[in-house]
């Protein structure tokens, strides 16, 4: 049995003695081990590393709910915690959502799921090596990446991150589950032209440092001098690290169950709302080869499955937790509470775009993904779009967003690429570019990739899209 | 209780295994949040986090390791583990890592708090929220939503250069929201939700309740009201969004690790080059910009920041001119400057890092009306509702709630969706005329670094205007 479980049953325990048997309560146990080394001007400039657990009690007490946490796992910590969140229950104003505690259910298992846990019946795949990763083995991938470069002035992180996880409450849920990630996210700079290299796996070995450091530099000077172009619409074929951002928007924004119950999103179920081409799918447990890191159940306890947010353009579902499937009249939650979905809403966190049939050349530029290689190859005249940067939703209903994009961009010619554009500043409606007849093709191959701020991963292949709404670049 | 020892038996260790240099910060926080939506209350949380967080420069690299262990020996153990993570750092070394001169001191330091936000009764605060938010939903709201926020930081800093300065600062804000839904169309009016190192009077201030109703009816209104005209015009911003504008296109540009490089992959680099530090023309000759911890009750107040630098106020923009920085002891180092003091983190497990404290722009002489009744055709728009700007943060975009048409020095029609867009030094050079009607607005959402960190930082702002300013984008 895992520490973590051993100490969410003790919280379990702790309440039953200080708020009595009718007292609900939910406990999260989360022991985290984050290394992060991160280079820039082509050198280690910080390197950081943390290893906390984090004990996090959700109460409901005669109708009333109050929530406290702590880093304090000592008897006297977990004493206080119980006590001062009995102590808020007792005195907030009465709580008419609350939607009860998970039963006691198991643990789905999939074969591409990393996680595993002694007792959670999850023993496949997790990688030791990922979890014990020192900070020698993320400097040496730091290197590869720099010297591959070739000279150009480089900048990113390399990270391991190793989570053991456990749930109980006072309903006889108890689950538990650990896993471990790596992520590697770095530039080259040439002159004032960024190229990019990203991705997040589950084994720290399947990063290759110097492949990474030769595709952003192969990007960097593909993208020197260039040139400016007027607003309009364009023809884009958005490379994967592109497509992440708009799946990100999605869903937080679009398959949020909170924001779709109060209208606030896109999203509306069995109505075809994008191009027969597109299926979206959330897949905490990975499938298809695309292993998803992450915990295999969420802040309920509900445990993880993959739900089909849009099916060939119907958009069929959105992510619930207990709260908002209660609001919305769902039978259940899809398992997507956090310990902020109850203000914010719950949102997918493992979206993943599926990839489009094999079909084209994948040969072409080094600074090219190859998912997107096919596209270029038929696109009369166009952008090729390696990342977007800065967006923010103008209209949470048409899902409006505006943004720049980042790391290179080119104008494509009959096929070729024929020139680098500056960076360009776009005002669109994201489902309106998905929409049906827009999309033109949809990358064969998809990668996984890291969130840039939160702890989202995103599987995207490239996307060839009839028309991005271009409003201004950079200069002015 | 200090914990002065157990910072100190940190650097002590990291000392040992060879570091040349070494400091350590023991925070003991507590935090607070509530919300309600559309008269009950939603999210009650506390929480309490305790540890230490130590840095070592070995040879020319840095470490970091922090640990949520009190302990002597756990901190010992993680003074080592910073050493060894420095160590490390050198296989692909940067240049000689130096910092600027430090005097060491002894000193505490708290943030002004008239009454203890977390001493205020819980059922009082949410009574408040639930009858803002049933307020604002009686008048019209299809959804209603209130908050507050309250953060209490112990904090000891030690360094292996002698300083042993210990801080408390208690912040807190909130804020109310009405939203109105229509055909396709969602609006939303919020009092600008405002932070600072304040205690419970500053929610007092705020008068939720009282303004719910206004909110209520300006969002129903917004959902018919005409669209922001496209084009280029004279703008005059409201002082809550003109805070952003500060945030965005001079706070962060002049922090010193962006114009270095060190936050290139992420956060982005900055248009300015340190070779024209004092001579560029940043703005007009009305644009007065300082960086100011000291400011009283502003969010990014401190008495010291996490290098143990005393806050000192000093300006980044003179009568338009490019004068100053966000700095730390290395990157000031490296960059030749003889000042620091901007560099925090936002918990016990983050390495600290160049951040705003309090950047602000200085008032001018007029008032909001007077700088309405002096334009005959523009557009006055407040509150942001979206923000954008490029990764040097040159080009933005902003979005705000609300907007009004002015014509003939009057205050107009309501228009919906209004957006702006510029480039950062040709929009601050149009500024022609600025109120003196300052507020030190607070905005405790500020992302930086990997591993991620939430920043505190105040902007005090007036009303202002600017001339040629392109609005009403759209997609």
């Amino acid at each position: 049995m895992s520490t973590e479980i051993e100490l969410a049953a003790k919280v379990v325990e702790l309440v039953r003695e200080l708020a009595g048997r009718s007292a609900e309560a939910e406990v999260n146990v989360r022991h985290q081990a984050l290394a992060l080394t991160r280079f820039a001007n082509s050198a280690i400039h910080q390197n950081v590393a943390e290893a906390t657990t984090g004990v996090r009690l959700r109460l409901h007490l005669d109708g009333r709910t109050a929530t406290g946490s702590t880093t304090l796992t000592g008897v006297d910590g977990l004493r206080s915690l119980v006590e001062r969140t009995v102590a808020a229950a007792r005195v907030t104003p009465p709580d008419p959502g609350w939607a009860g505690l998970t039963r006691p259910a198991a643990l789905h298992i999939s074969a591409a799921h990393p996680g595993s846990g002694e007792h959670s019946g999850l023993a496949f795949g997790f990688d030791e090596a990922t979890a014990r990763a020192t900070p020698g083995e993320r400097a040496e991938r730091v290197r590869a990446f720099v010297d591959a470069a070739g000279g150009l002035e480089t900048a990113g992180y390399c990270k391991t991150e190793y989570l053991s996880a456990a749930f109980a409450n006072t309903a006889g849920q108890a689950v538990e589950g650990r896993t471990a990630e790596a992520a590697m996210d770095g530039i080259a700079r040439n002159n004032g032209a960024d190229g990019v290299a990203r991705l997040l796996a589950s084994r720290l070995s399947d990063l290759d440092g110097a492949a990474l450091g030769a595709r952003a530099a192969a990007k960097a000077r593909a993208a020197a001098d260039p040139i400016e172009l007027p607003p309009g619409h364009y023809e884009v074929v958005l490379e994967p690290t592109a497509v992440a951002d708009l799946l990100q928007n999605f869903s937080i924004f679009g398959f949020n169950g909170k924001s779709w119950t109060q209208k606030q999103s896109f999203a509306e179920l069995g109505k075809e709302q994008f191009d027969p081409s597109v299926t979206i799918v959330d897949d905490p447990l990975g499938s298809r080869g695309e292993p998803a890191p992450g915990l295999p159940f969420d802040d309920e306890g509900t445990p993880a499955r993959s739900l089909v947010l849009v099916r060939e353009g119907i958009t069929r579902a959105v992510t619930h937790d207990r709260t908002s499937a209660a609001e919305a009249g769902a039978t259940e939650s899809t398992g997507h509470a956090s310990p902020a979905s109850r203000s914010w809403g719950p949102f997918p966190g493992h979206l993943r775009l599926e990839a489009g049939p094999a079909g084209g050349t994948a040969d072409g530029p080094a600074a090219v993904a190859g998912s997107a290689r096919p596209f270029v190859a038929r696109m009369r005249r166009g952008l090729l779009v390696t990342d977007l940067w800065y967006t923010r939703v103008l209209d949470p209903k048409t899902l409006v967003v505006t943004g720049l994009t980042r790391n290179g961009v080119w104008l494509v010619e009959d096929g070729e690429i024929t020139r680098p554009v500056g960076n360009l500043r776009f005002t669109q409606s994201y489902p309106q570019a998905l929409g049906p007849g827009q999309v033109l093709g949809i990358g064969a191959e998809s990668v996984l990739l890291p969130d840039s701020w939160g702890g989202a991963r995103y599987a995207a292949p490239a996307l060839h899209l009839a028309s991005w709404n271009i409003t201004g670049n950079a200069s002015g | 209780m200090s914990h002065f020892d157990e910072a100190g038996a940190a650097v002590q260790a990291a000392l040992d295994a060879g570091a040349r240099y070494a400091d350590a910060r023991v925070m003991v926080c507590r935090t607070e949040s509530m919300t309600a939506r559309n008269g009950a209350v939603e999210d009650l949380g506390s929480d309490e986090s305790a540890g230490l967080g130590v840095r070592a420069l070995v040879g020319s690299s840095w470490g970091f390791y922090a640990v949520p262990d009190l302990s002597e020996p756990a901190a010992r153990a993680a003074g080592r583990r910073a050493a060894e993570i420095a160590a490390a750092s050198a296989q692909v070394a940067g240049p000689p890592a130096e910092l600027t001169t430090s005097t060491p001191v002894t000193a505490s330091w708290a943030s002004d708090c008239k009454v203890d936000p977390l001493t205020v009764p819980l059922a009082d605060k949410g009574d408040l929220l639930v009858r803002a938010t049933a307020a604002a939903k009686a008048a019209g709201a299809d959804q209603a939503e209130a908050s507050y926020a309250i953060w209490d930081t112990h904090k000891w800093f030690v360094s292996s250069e002698g300083h042993r300065v210990d801080q408390h600062i208690r912040e807190c804000g909130g804020g109310v929201s009405a939203i109105a839904i229509g055909d396709g169309e969602v609006q939303r009016r919020s009092l600008p939700g405002q932070y600072g190192t304040r205690g419970w009077e500053l929610i007092d201030e705020l008068d939720l309740v009282g303004n719910a109703p206004r909110l209520a009816e300006e969002a129903r209104e917004l959902l018919t009201a005409p669209l922001c005209p496209a084009g280029e015009t004279t703008l005059i911003l409201g002082g809550s969004q003109l805070a952003l504008q500060i945030h965005e296109s001079v706070g962060h540009a002049i922090e010193l690790d962006r114009i270095l490089g060190w936050e290139a992959a992420f956060a982005g680099t900055s248009w300015l080059d340190l070779t024209r530090l004092g001579s560029l023309r940043y703005g007009s000759d009305l644009m007065n910009i300082t960086i100011d911890p000291t400011f009283p009750g502003a969010l990014g107040s401190f008495g010291f920041d996490d290098e143990g630098t005393p806050a000192v106020k000093r300006h980044a923009v003179r009568d338009g001119i490019w004068v100053g920085v966000l700095a730390g002891r290395d990157s000031a180092a490296v960059a030749g400057l003889d000042y620091a003091g901007s560099v925090r983190s936002d918990g016990w497990s983050r390495l600290p890092m160049v951040r705003m404290t309090n950047v602000g722009l200085e008032p001018g002489p007029h008032t909001l009306d007077e700088i309405i009744a002096a334009t005959d055709d523009g557009v006055f728009m407040d509150v942001n509702r979206s923000w954008s700007i490029d990764d040097r943060r040159l080009n933005f975009q902003f979005g705000c709630e609300i907007g009004y048409e002015i014509k003939n020095g009057r205050r107009g029609r309501m228009l919906r969706n209004p957006t702006y867009t510029g480039i950062g030094p040709k929009f601050w050079q149009s500024m022609d005329m600025l109120s003196a009607e300052t507020v030190a607005w607070g905005t405790p959402n500020c992302g930086k670094g990997q591993p991620g960190q939430i920043g505190h930082t105040g902007h005090p702002a007036a009303p202002a205007r600017f001339t040629g300013v392109r609005v009403g984008v759209r997609g």
